[in-house]
């Protein structure tokens, strides 16, 4: 993955851009010490490093104008970040870039049960969102696997999902309001506690963004009241035809159960020889689950295993407690820590229509011969979100290319069959150069000219999202 | 001279939009109040259901397919859309047929809303013109996409200032067995809002919860399987007390209530303008004493305030210190909005600018 060459004039202000900063903020706030700053060198997408020319930790949004008006004036690039979970390099610096970082930011502000929102800051993490008013039976939906540690900030940027969202919706159907500053320094404060867009939808837009719009500090999210209860079960089959036309049945028979998650036999051998859960040694294995009272569960969970008997099941197995629940997901919980076990790997997150499951999971391991690397699939089935998970040794040599070609086949096949390139992880650098298999030129341009607007100088987070060709030019400081 | 103009497909509307010129006002079905004096494009020549997965939750239709249709595709598999669209033919003293466009394009969004999400959250993809006759396409047709600039929800509710719609994919849900709708009667708004927010904030997935203001009448609506809906009824009528004058209404009859609160029947007799106003639920109650309402529906568990008030007021003294907005959905020559914020005022000027060079989309609408 190629990244724009660092700018030499920006390098050469490095002592003055720190200094002023430096001179701007509390003590504490601007890092450019190279040991303190490699912690920012990489996200999650760890392959990529590159540090950056300083890092600014805010303790508030007042903070956060005072630097990106001092970066916009002296024309620096800005990466926002927030826990740094990204799987896409959505935060990956340039040397020539300043990262702000919201992770200090991580209050929260108001917490409204009856109007059922939470206001927070963005640095705090998913899952202590919820950690804040689960006393009180309430959650926050949205539950990416990275939930202990990725921020709001990082979820809003990316528009993140997670296991449960056929039911709940992803982060976008969740957020409420935000507070956003600009790359000009405006704070703007969009949405609120009332429900839907005054004018037009900018936190629609500004939800997935990945950064690029602005650096929002403050989120009012929905939250719900918890469901009574819920457990899984867990089926196996003989092919992955048969799990697809299962999934495909449950859905259509007005079950909607919070989560259907899918694994293939490669998955299902590695995390059994990982975790030991007692999987079946089948072709597919389905795990869905089921929410509500115990009678609710009871009467959703005999639908779906009715329909799961009509497809010749090689193993039934339904939970009827918390413990037999627990062990279901342990396998399933355990599958990347599993895959990586076996070696280095590269999880992708290309969506295909639902029906295309059989076809796109044979030229998968058609790919995977052609290749030479194993592929094992682990996925969300019941949106059609896939997490193929190539495996390489990051050690030898070629290996990370090869791989890299592998997955870009893949979600190239993902485009193909009506899908898309990135279901819930973002495009970030990872999937930036792909970008016009899915869209035309025209497509890109009309996503462009919203950025233009927001940050006409294209400093925030720029090398990301769009092929770098396309936008060299903006980039280079062209007016549009 | 007020010209139309029809089109039969997404090529020849991109054709005419090259070379227009003048302002130009956009159409569904002609179910809303607004009337700009521009030529007319009507859209509903474009039309036509392009894909349907049942077992995918999802639908593809080109934007001028009458929404009358495709609920009726949907029915035939035990689906509907979730958002259950409002129909306001009878409260505007509108006619014609909703148009599926024009759903997402107003991001029509009814009772449902409050747990299921608005028109906005399901639509999946668009395809649409803009303002220099270019084809663009964005979002796609599958649930999970995070590919690029979620363009998708911009479009939607940007009521054609943006771009025309061509085509939308969107997703259903099935369409539940039972229903049960618990009415207390008797309670003023600050009684209502209380019943409505608890009963939202159980367990018990409530997905429907509405005060008519005149009546004094709340009701909560339960769906699902049969036992379900049942267990529910009974669990949330244990938490409302027997202290309340609760009467449930099953099926069909519960059915028919929620069609006169989507079509907003008790208000639609009345004169005056049709105004909708978005506050947070807690802040219901003291806008319609405020605004001395005597009439009208607060749905949203409160937090949507349906009302008819005389002509010529303004967004801004509706609202007065409340944080929300308010529309009037009667205003023949434009919608206006509420935000006063200068920076946000300058950013939906400039991005409908960038989609809309020569200004000819609805000018005057949303401004």
């Amino acid at each position: 993955m190629e990244m724009p060459a660092p700018d030499q004039f920006t390098l050469s202000r490095k002592t003055e851009i720190v200094a002023r900063l430096r001179a701007a903020l509390s003590a504490d706030v601007v890092i450019d010490d190279p040991a303190e700053t490699k912690a920012y060198e990489c996200d999650a997408l760890s392959a990529y490093r590159c540090p950056p020319l300083a890092v600014v930790l805010p303790h508030s949004t007042e903070e956060v104008v005072i630097a990106l008006k001092i970066c916009n004036e002296m024309n620096v690039p800005v990466v926002p970040r927030g826990a740094g979970t990204s799987l896409a390099g959505g935060a990956l610096p340039t040397a020539d870039s300043v990262i702000i970082g919201v992770a200090r930011m991580n209050d929260v502000l108001e917490c409204d049960y009856k109007n059922r929102v939470i206001r927070v800051q963005t640095g705090r993490t998913n899952l202590s969102v919820t950690g804040a008013v689960e006393e009180d039976e309430f959650f926050y939906a949205p539950d990416p696997s990275s939930q202990l540690a990725c921020a709001i900030a990082g979820n809003i940027a990316m528009n993140s999902g997670g296991a449960h969202c056929l039911k709940y919706g992803v982060t976008s159907n969740n957020l409420m309001g935000v507070k956003l500053v600009t790359m000009q320094g405006d704070i703007l404060d969009i949405g609120g506690s009332h429900l839907d867009a005054d004018g037009l939808d900018l936190l629609g837009v500004i939800c997935g963004s990945e950064g690029q719009l602005g650096i929002v500090t403050e989120a009012t999210l929905r939250i719900l009241h918890k469901p009574e209860g819920a457990l899984p079960v867990l089926m196996g089959f003989d092919s992955n035809e048969v799990a697809g036309a299962c999934v495909s049945d449950i859905i259509r028979a007005g079950v909607l159960p919070v989560a259907i998650e899918f694994m293939d036999r490669p998955c299902i051998r590695a995390t059994e020889a990982f975790a030991g859960a007692g999987y079946p040694d089948c072709e597919a294995l389905l795990i869905v689950e089921v929410e509500g009272s115990d009678l609710e569960i009871e009467e959703q969970l005999d639908k779906i295993l009715d329909i799961a008997k009509t497809h010749n099941p090689v193993e039934l197995r339904r939970a009827s407690d918390a413990a037999e629940a627990g062990r279901i997901w342990l396998g399933r919980k355990s599958a990347f820590g599993a895959m990586g076990q076996i070696n280095d790997y590269m999880c992708l997150d290309g969506t295909i229509p639902v029906s295309q499951l059989p076809y796109v999971l044979r030229r998968i391991s058609e790919l995977s011969a052609e290749f030479g690397l194993d592929v094992g699939n682990v996925f969300h089935a019941g949106d059609g979100n896939m997490h193929p998970l190539i495996l390489y040794n990051a050690n030898k040599e070629g290996d990370l290319e090869k791989c890299e070609a592998f997955g870009a086949e893949i979600l190239k096949l993902c485009v193909e069959v009506g899908g898309c390139l990135t279901g819930e992880h973002g495009v970030g650098i990872e999937k930036r150069d792909l970008m016009s298999v899915q869209f035309s030129a025209l497509d890109l341009e009309a996503q462009m000219k919203i950025k233009d607007v927001f940050d006409p100088k294209w400093l925030l987070n720029a090398a990301k999202v769009f092929p770098l060709d396309v936008t060299q030019s903006r980039r280079d400081g062209c007016p549009q | 001279m007020r010209q139309t103009f029809k089109f039969k497909d997404e090529q020849d509307l991109a054709g005419f939009v090259r070379e227009r010129v003048d302002p130009i006002f956009i159409t569904g079905g002609q179910t809303r109040g607004v009337d700009l004096e521009y030529d007319r494009i009507d859209m509903t020549g474009i039309s036509g259901i392009v894909d349907y997965e049942p077992g995918a939750l999802t639908m593809v239709a080109k934007a001028g397919t009458t929404l009358q249709h495709i609920e009726e595709v949907l029915k035939a598999e035990g689906q509907q859309l979730a958002f259950e669209p409002t129909t306001l033919n009878n409260t505007l003293g509108t006619s014609g047929d909703s148009t599926i466009g024009g759903v997402f394009a107003t991001n029509a969004s009814g009772p449902r809303r409050i747990q299921a999400g608005a028109a906005r959250d399901f639509l999946l993809g668009v395809r649409y013109v803009d303002g220099l006759g270019n084809v663009i396409k964005n979002g796609g047709r599958v649930m999970k996409n995070v590919t690029g600039y979620d363009v998708v929800k911009l479009i939607a509710g940007s009521w054609g200032t943006l771009g025309l719609l061509s085509e939308v994919s969107f997703k259903v849900l099935p369409m539940p067995v039972a229903q049960a709708t618990l009415v207390i009667s008797g309670i003023d708004t600050d009684v209502a809002v209380d019943v409505m927010t608890s009963t939202l904030n159980t367990a018990f997935d409530v997905n429907g919860v509405a005060f008519d203001i005149a009546e004094q009448r709340a009701y909560v609506r339960l769906e699902g399987f049969e036992k379900s809906v049942k267990y529910r009824t009974k669990s949330l009528i244990e938490i409302l007390g027997t202290q309340s004058d609760i009467i449930v209404y099953e099926d069909s009859e519960s059915a028919n209530l929620w069609s006169n609160i989507r079509t907003l029947s008790a208000i639609s007799s009345q004169s005056g303008d049709l105004w909708k106003i978005s506050v947070r639920p807690t802040d219901g109650p003291k806008l319609v004493q405020r605004l001395a309402l005597v009439s009208g529906i607060m749905d949203w568990s409160g937090g949507l305030i349906w009302t008819k008030l005389e002509a010529g007021k303004a967004a801004r003294d509706i609202l007065g210190e409340f944080q929300g907005h308010a529309v009037n959905l009667s205003a023949k020559t434009g919608l206006k909005f509420s935000n006063t914020n200068s920076a946000l005022t300058y950013l939906h000027g400039a991005i409908r600018n960038k989609f809309d060079p020569k200004g000819i989309f609805n000018p005057g609408l949303m401004g």
